[in-house]
């Protein structure tokens, strides 16, 4: 069997060692899009402020990993697919022939259309090569304009904070981490950040960039709120759109990422998807969405290989989960953490000392979580979410003292006689990965 | 002969010199909230619940690092490489017993990885509740009395159950 990956990062990389795992005879070709060993984007923030080198990102950290799984890794973009040949073709003119084929081609950072854009010193943070790009132009104490303040935004924010530079981050929407908190906590980091010597525009957009005064900084980023703001550096992360422009005229159906089946198989025979390229199915809702995490990558890798190797291996959602450092507050959320409709709430704050525990409850199953300040024993919370455990009388407890939820936990999954994978509808984590995943 | 962590709530009296144990060894001072093993107290009911890591076979948080900072030694357990570990905490929300926890004086994760094959805390409870045994008996066996312990429940089927063929503590 000829397996080939298109792209080298966690759902790729996991996709191959799984197909080696089960699969000893196969021939395994691992296509990355950039000239580095696989790495870690995730990583990316981490190098930034110097806490690693670049070796830290890599994937796996052996530089025979590779070679000793017999997996070949060549580097190159991809330019197109032929499913009913079964070949992709490499911009360099390399034309790969498949038996069955993953992508796993991530995602691209979203260019907003400002003018002004295209001049140096803009920049995302997305590849080691921005990273590079950013580490010449982020010096102690040089202004930088932040645009967007939401997940990835904001771990970049902490990087950047951690070099010293003068930081503004511009962020459209009312509150930072929009898409992944609440007004509450949003508002928490917000205020954090600005006691750090951040400035926080929100409710605020770029619009355009221009170059500086010749004494100056090198760029001058217009506002709507009618300032401008002196820039050495701009970093745009204003969010992430699934990596299928070459599937055009594939045969591979894609919507806002490659539609994928519960097995993770693609509309064209023979081909899977995996990671942020794929709308694979989000536990929460059952509905197909882009789930642009680490884990939810890994896990894809993992259920698509063992599906191409032809061990039936089916998709049962996968949790959305966040955690996040802003410049020392550590914040996560998990599942339906907007809470769900006809729902119950369960929340106390502490404003001052940047604490706060929001969990949402439908029937009487934890299914959404948010907090800041608190780290402790945080994957209680993804446990009981994703297991679906009926918390039974500790639902009430919870709702009058949710920071009660490690009792609750300890008593809920290792001791009511009502939970547990004997219950119907239970999507159990064992003591092994297969997240979100069933057997056969 | 692999061995595990077996925990026998029922002789836990609270005393937290687990807690103490595990601060000491593995941090060099004595803070319990930076102990790897914790007991949990149930206040109304009297009740004290040590609890970590048990070593899962194929581990959420392995697979969740981003950089591969977290192996599995040749005695099956998950061992947290401090030199790899960027610090990003995915491992503490992917992991669903909540067994890894953020250090932010070392700005790493933090996780039972037993002491290397001499867990501190079962040498410093002194009533047995936390014991460090051959792994003789199967993974799941061995799971079903911890859990059965822990929770004195009914059913011994949790997250922290183990599939028949996989391992709990150091066993496999």
């Amino acid at each position: 069997m000829n397996y080939v990956i298109l792209g080298a990062g966690p759902a790729g990389v996991t996709a191959a060692e799984t197909l080696r795992s089960v699969d000893s005879q196969a021939s395994i070709t691992l296509v990355g899009g950039e000239p580095e060993p696989p790495y870690s984007r995730m990583a990316l923030p981490y190098l930034i402020y110097g806490k690693i080198d670049e070796g830290g990102t890599y994937l796996r950290q052996d530089p025979t990993h590779y070679d000793q799984q017999r997996i070949r890794y060549v580097t190159g973009r991809c330019g197109g697919v032929d499913s009913r040949a079964k070949e992709l073709y490499l911009s360099g003119g390399e034309v790969i022939a498949y038996d069955k084929m993953l992508i796993a081609t991530g995602a691209n950072p979203i260019m907003p259309p400002i003018p002004g854009a295209h001049l140096e010193g803009v920049e995302t943070c997305w590849t080691l090569e921005d990273a590079r790009h950013i580490l010449k132009l982020a010096e102690k104490g040089s202004p930088v304009v932040l645009v967007g303040a939401g997940f990835i935004g904001s771990i970049i924010l902490e990087a950047l904070y951690l070099r010293g530079c003068d930081i503004t981050v511009v962020e459209l929407a009312p509150r930072m981490v929009a898409r992944m908190m609440d007004e509450t906590a949003g508002g928490m980091l917000g205020r954090w950040c600005e006691a750090k010597g951040v400035r926080v525009l929100t409710n605020t957009r770029v619009t355009n960039i221009e170059s500086g005064p010749e004494s100056g900084p090198r760029l001058s980023v217009g506002l709507s709120n009618g300032q401008r703001a002196p820039a050495d550096l701009v970093v745009m992360a204003v969010g992430v759109r699934s990596n299928t422009g070459f599937l055009v005229g594939s045969g591979v159906k894609t919507n806002t990422g490659i539609t994928v089946d519960d097995y993770l198989h693609t509309t064209a025979p023979d081909i899977y998807a995996a990671g942020d390229c794929c709308e694979g199915v989000d536990l929460s809702t059952g509905k197909p969405d882009m789930l642009a995490i680490q884990p939810v990558a890994v896990e894809h890798g993992r259920i698509a290989a063992l599906n191409m190797a032809g061990h039936r291996h089916r998709h049962r959602g996968s949790l959305n989960m966040n955690v996040l450092d802003t410049i020392g507050l550590i914040s996560s959320s998990f599942g339906l953490w907007q809470g769900a409709q006809a729902g119950q709430t369960a929340k106390v704050v502490d404003e001052g000392g940047y604490k706060y525990m929001k969990l949402e409850f439908e029937g009487d199953k934890l299914v959404g979580a948010q907090c800041v300040g608190m780290t402790d024993h945080v994957g209680m919370l993804r446990g009981l979410i994703q297991t679906g455990f009926r918390m039974g009388g500790w639902k009430e407890k919870l709702l009058a003292a949710p920071e009660r939820l490690r009792e609750a936990y300890i008593s809920v999954a290792q001791g009511s006689p009502t939970a547990g994978p004997m219950s119907p509808h239970v999507n159990t984590p064992r003591a092994g990965f297969h997240g979100g995943a069933s057997g056969h | 002969m692999l061995k595990a962590l077996v925990i026998d709530a029922g002789k836990c009296t609270g005393c937290k010199q687990c807690e103490m144990a595990c601060s000491l060894e593995n941090e060099g001072e004595f803070n319990v909230a930076k102990s790897r093993i914790r007991v949990f107290d149930f206040h109304t009911e009297a009740r004290f619940v040590p609890y970590t890591c048990t070593q899962c076979a194929e581990a959420w948080c392995q697979q969740a690092c981003p950089v591969n900072a977290i192996t599995t030694d040749s005695m099956g357990v998950k061992v947290v490489h401090e030199n790899l570990c960027v610090g990003c905490k995915v491992c503490t929300i992917a992991c669903p017993f909540g067994t890894v926890n953020y250090n932010a004086s070392t700005g790493k994760v933090i996780k039972c990885d037993l002491c290397g094959g001499k867990p501190a805390c079962a040498d410093a409870c002194p009533t047995g509740a936390i014991t460090f045994q051959d792994a003789e008996q199967g993974g799941f066996d061995k799971m079903k009395i911890w859990a059965a312990q822990s929770g004195n429940a009914a059913t011994h089927e949790g997250p922290n159950t183990p599939k028949a063929s996989q391992a709990a503590g150091t066993g496999h």
